[in-house]
């Protein structure tokens, strides 16, 4: 076989490869697109859940999503801005980096069940925080802080060298040219990085089944006392997410239409998930753009 | 161990002062001795260049005197650096102070990817300096030492990063003179640049050199010549010669020297 022979039927397999991924993804996509998408209406998706009945909603369900990620984000995002800056710009002890690094790795690849009973065992029966918001996201932080880290350590890493030289030069302090120099820098990155990691806590069920609970308590919108249990933003009651109310409604739910809830609310899921990434992508490229005036 | 090279350094003329000298420098880079002990003299207000080929440690040594060489762990730098009379290289000295005072220039342009405008307020704004006529008049002021005002005194809002290598050169420099440093260290300022934007910064450094002392690095042995009142040739790690940049081009006293200006090698 010649050189130029063999070129060809490899370039063909590898596209062949390539292609499958397309595939797959276009398959998925409009599977759960046409299972779901008689499902969806204004009533589902603002609706309260059925125990017994079939026409349930989730719109406690998806709030109880955006909630928790929110809450989850604001107890990683700092944690997270403070070890990759350590790691990316303070850490002078290599081997302490590298040790943290690795922790980092074998955090990221615990099963997200065992994350999840792990803050069973901690935040709901130990500090007695019960079936909660809390717990949930406080069991998402230790799942979602490998990934925010490795990202925001990324995008630290991209800033070239010269420009923390230049801030140094200037008579600028360390922290200084970290926050006022290669944050800005890398803000595009850090963002992408924060919202990718978003989109997959907001699909996570494994690690919130016991943590956040199994059940949604009706929730009434204008009710703003945060110790209420049926007040939205009250961080003490139970919360099942949409991934969790997936798993319910498929493994012990009693509804009659639970082929169609659960299609639905993978609809949704899969939605908002894939709206995180566009949004990643466009935000980025366009705060990208303007900081550096192309 | 350096093997012990011939060396000569001449002295500052006697009315000259000074306004920055190392005494016996030396810098480990883990185990290895990197730069073997230099002892310079700077006179105020005049251009030295620093030559001698690559890995001859002149960059070593230029950036050891703001005491940029802190920022690599394995580096550990001995011996004195006298500034006003203070020994700079003392661990309880201020290093952001001390890079307030001797400012310097890149090899390659690094402007922060800010706006034109921001790039030179944006450290005095950090040190307090909100005054925005104040920090205009700054702008204005340096980059027409610069050399550049002309050319972007309607875009100051754009992007530094859209401006040509040279542009983003001078814009260095001119960040740099906006912290009011007494000295200016400049390493290999115009490698990267062509022949037109080397000739412009050339130019610039002859105007700065009236309120400046410039300290710079450079491969080009022309350039050296033609800017320069004083040159030190460097060379694996020591400071053979030091004399004013004539004398160096046309009587060097070590034959070392003798060979590299005439081109023998590096």
């Amino acid at each position: 076989m010649n050189p130029k022979r063999t070129d060809k039927i490899a370039t063909t397999i590898i596209y062949v490869m390539a292609t499958t991924i397309v595939v797959i993804l276009i398959a998925l996509l409009l599977y759960i697109f046409f299972a779901g998408i008689k499902t969806i209406n204004w009533h589902f998706l603002t609706g309260a859940a059925k125990s017994f009945q079939a026409g349930g909603g989730i719109g406690a369900q998806l709030f109880n999503s955006l909630y928790l990620l929110v809450l989850s984000m604001l107890i990683s995002l700092p944690l997270a801005l403070g070890i990759a800056i350590y790691l990316s710009e303070y850490a002078s002890a290599q081997k302490v980096a590298a040790l943290i690094r690795s922790m980092i790795e074998v955090l990221s690849s615990l099963p997200s069940i065992v994350v999840g009973l792990f803050g069973f065992l901690v935040f709901v029966i130990n500090f007695h925080l019960q079936f909660s918001i809390l717990s949930g996201a406080l069991t998402l932080t230790i799942f979602n802080l490998p990934l925010l880290v490795r990202g925001i350590e990324d995008a630290l890493q991209t800033v070239s060298n010269s420009q923390r030289e230049a801030g140094l030069a200037l008579g600028l302090s360390k922290w200084e040219t970290v926050t006022h120099v290669i944050i800005p820098e890398c803000l595009p990155g850090i963002i992408t990085g924060v919202i990718l990691a978003a989109g997959r806590v907001f699909g996570e069920a494994a690690a919130l089944i016991y943590t956040a609970g199994q059940s949604a308590p009706p929730l009434n919108f204008s009710n703003w006392n945060i110790l209420s249990l049926t007040s939205p933003l009250n961080p003490f009651r139970p919360a099942e997410t949409l991934a969790v109310h997936i798993w319910k409604v498929n493994s012990e739910g009693l509804i009659p239409d639970a082929t169609a809830v659960s299609a639905g609310s993978s609809l949704v899921l899969v939605v908002v998930v894939l709206i995180f990434n566009i949004l990643a992508r466009y935000l980025g490229n366009k705060l990208y753009k303007r900081l550096t005036g192309e | 161990m350096a093997q012990e090279l011939a060396t000569f350094t001449r002295p500052l003329a006697k009315d000259a002062s000074s306004a920055l000298s190392t005494e016996d420098l030396r810098v480990h880079y883990g185990a290895k001795e990197a730069l073997h002990g230099v002892s310079l003299n700077f006179e105020r207000h005049k251009i030295t260049s620093l030559i001698g080929a690559s890995g001859s440690g002149k960059s070593t040594y230029l950036r050891s005197l703001n005491r940029m060489n802190d920022t690599i762990a394995t580096a550990q730098i001995t011996g004195k650096i006298m500034y006003r009379n203070v020994n700079i290289n003392l661990p309880q000295v201020d290093v952001y102070e001390v890079r307030k005072h001797i400012g310097m220039v890149f090899q390659r342009p690094n402007p922060f990817s800010k706006s034109i405008r921001d790039n030179i307020t944006f450290a005095l704004e950090r040190r307090g300096l909100k005054d925005r006529q104040k920090l205009a008049e700054i702008v204005e002021q340096t980059l027409k030492q610069a050399s550049l005002w002309e050319q972007v005194k309607d875009d100051l809002d754009k992007s530094a990063l859209a401006l040509s290598g040279g542009q983003q050169q001078r814009l260095c420099i001119a960040r740099a003179l906006a912290m009011k440093p007494d000295i200016l260290l400049m390493d290999e300022p115009a490698s990267a640049l062509d022949p037109i934007s080397t000739a412009n910064i050339e130019t610039t450094m002859q105007e700065l050199k009236k309120d400046y002392t410039i300290i710079i690095v450079t491969h080009n042995m022309q350039q050296a010549s033609r800017i320069s009142d004083y040159t030190a040739f460097f060379h694996m790690g020591q400071m053979i010669e030091f004399d004013q940049t004539r004398r160096i081009f046309t009587r060097p006293q070590v034959q070392l020297t003798e060979n590299y200006v005439s081109g023998h090698f590096g």
